[in-house]
């Protein structure tokens, strides 16, 4: 792997930038691995980084449909906090943060992590009412989340408009000074560039149609659009596509797909400092590097792949973005677009085994996946590596629909859904 | 936007309506005689299909009644309207009935 140092950055631009090689190769599949990831997107990557760095698992291949990131995790608002209710979601996406911190140093690669802070907003009294519970809750496991009055958060992002005379004032916030944003290409692109430097096979437009069993009922192959490739362990890590992948092994799952949009403006200079969430009127909005306001949508009502998504839902968002931040109001929005997210009854992820030997699942992080990346990657390579759930992702089976033991953020977070 | 046929009022748009999920998934008849894994399958499990799909929709601003729904997940056309308690139709059927109307393959 050529590695990025000021030494080389140096080097490279007094040659005129003709050093730089491919971050990662191209190779043909080979007959056999001994696990193949379906998913090329950060979590998938994520998987294989860690299978190889953390516990020697070289002999990997990530198999990606279209190309690396180019589904959800080049699609979300790149927001990251770690500000969850229950002890499972709190150690979980806190175990993701900690590993953003120290991210574009392990991987010598910058991911562009920035805790500028995430401020959610409360406009009702019940919001308040949450709100406060998730403070208190997050500082039990020493998660950082704190109360903001209307002029604190005022303070703290000057373009909100604390106007007692708009439809759903703001009567608060809570705000995660360590949450913000990181690059989402970069984080695809580093985990890719790592994996591949410790052997890990990255194979780009190569669709999985089939998984094949033994007599057993073990997974023993993948047939893809590139040939029959065998795999003694098969990690599922295909978002919005999970209930079709895990359907060619006969396994049903508790998923319903949704679009979910996302939108940018004109990039314009800095004028926006932080993160601001408001579930209650649907307003997700950050400013890129570049310039762009990222702002986030809701979700269509009703199941589709179309990757598109309805404009009353885009619109319907930025008469909330106009009326919280009035000076936005004439910006024009440059485009948007649809991600599929795979969405669980329980609004909680899914890690772990499945009821094929073998077989292994990773889905189910609905419309804020992005923010656990690397947990997401390190917990479920451990699992795969082990052949037993990581403590950490042990109470976020499969089989926690059956024995009733779910993981409930949805009403208790009242995140918009 | 979608429009949507309500079988009862005619067509018209979305937001007038409310989706209400997969359809034909029936209540068990015993329901103590049901065991984990089944209950599960009843309460959680979904097709989820990349596809044709059968849901529930309800004509909220309107009729107020629930009817039932084809259309593909892919490029969100509807291919037909039914009445709320009808048996599951023939999908292949409605497909090709949908295509001799002169509209584009769903």
């Amino acid at each position: 792997m050529q590695r990025f140092s000021f030494i080389s950055l140096a080097r490279n631009a007094l040659t005129g930038h003709q050093g730089w090689r491919e971050q990662w190769r191209s190779p043909e599949p080979k007959p056999s691995y001994d696990v193949v990831i379906v998913g090329g997107g950060g979590h998938g990557l994520a998987t294989a980084y860690y299978l190889a760095k953390e516990h020697g698992v070289t002999n990997v291949a990530v198999l990606e449909k279209g190309w690396l990131g180019g589904g959800n995790t080049g699609r979300n608002t790149t927001i990251i906090r770690s500000n969850y209710l229950w002890d499972e979601s709190a150690a979980l996406y806190e175990h993701a943060l900690k590993l953003w911190e120290g991210l574009s140093q392990d991987l010598n690669y910058n991911v562009m992590y920035s805790p500028r802070g995430v401020m959610m907003l409360a406009h009702t009294v019940h919001d308040v009412q949450v709100f406060k519970r998730h403070v208190h809750s997050n500082r039990l496991n020493g998660i950082d989340n704190e109360w903001l009055s209307p002029q604190e958060a005022k303070a703290f992002c000057p373009p909100l408009n604390v106007a007692a005379n708009i439809r759903y004032p703001v009567l608060g916030a809570a705000l995660q000074r360590r949450g913000g944003t990181a690059r989402h290409d970069a984080v695809a692109w580093g985990y890719a560039r790592g994996a591949d430097a410790r052997g890990v096979d990255i194979i780009q437009n190569c669709e999985v149609t089939g998984i094949r069993r033994d007599r057993n009922g073990a997974v023993e192959a993948v047939e893809t659009t590139r040939g029959l490739i065998g795999a003694k362990k098969v990690g599922v890590v295909a978002a919005g596509h999970t209930s079709v992948v895990m359907g060619m092994a006969g396994v049903r799952m508790p998923l319903e797909s949704y679009p979910l949009q996302a939108l940018v403006s004109e990039p314009v200079k800095p004028v926006f400092p932080c993160v601001v969430m408001s579930n209650t009127v649907h307003a997700y909005i950050s400013q890129s590097d570049k310039g762009e306001l990222v702002i986030g949508a809701g979700t269509d009502a009703y199941v589709s792949y179309s990757q598109t998504g309805g404009l009353h839902i885009a619109a319907h968002t930025l008469d909330a973005i106009c009326e919280l931040f009035p000076m936005f109001r004439r910006m024009r929005m440059l485009r948007n677009w649809g991600g599929i997210v795979d969405v669980t009854p329980d609004r909680s992820p899914i890690i772990g085994k499945t009821p094929v030997p073998g077989l292994y699942v990773n889905c189910g992080w609905g419309t804020g996946g992005f923010k656990a990346t690397p947990g997401s990657g390190n917990v479920f390579a451990a699992t795969i590596a082990r052949d037993d759930p990581h403590p950490i992702a042990a109470p976020f089976t499969l089989d926690r629909f059956r024995t009733g033991r779910l993981i409930d953020e949805a009403a208790a977070a009242a995140v918009a859904h | 936007m979608l429009l949507i046929t309500c079988p009862h009022c005619g067509s018209r748009p979305e937001n007038e309506f409310r989706y209400a999920g997969e359809a034909h998934i029936a209540r068990p008849e015993n329901p103590s005689a049901l065991d984990d894994e089944a209950w599960a399958d009843f309460l959680y499990m979904r097709s989820n299909p990349k596809g044709v799909h059968l849901e529930r929709w309800r004509h909220t601003h309107g009729c107020a009644r629930f009817f039932n729904c084809v259309r593909h997940t892919v490029s969100d056309r509807i291919i037909a309207t039914y009445e709320a308690g009808r048996p599951k139709p023939d999908i292949a059927a409605l497909v090709a009935e949908f295509e001799a109307r002169g509209a584009r393959a769903p």
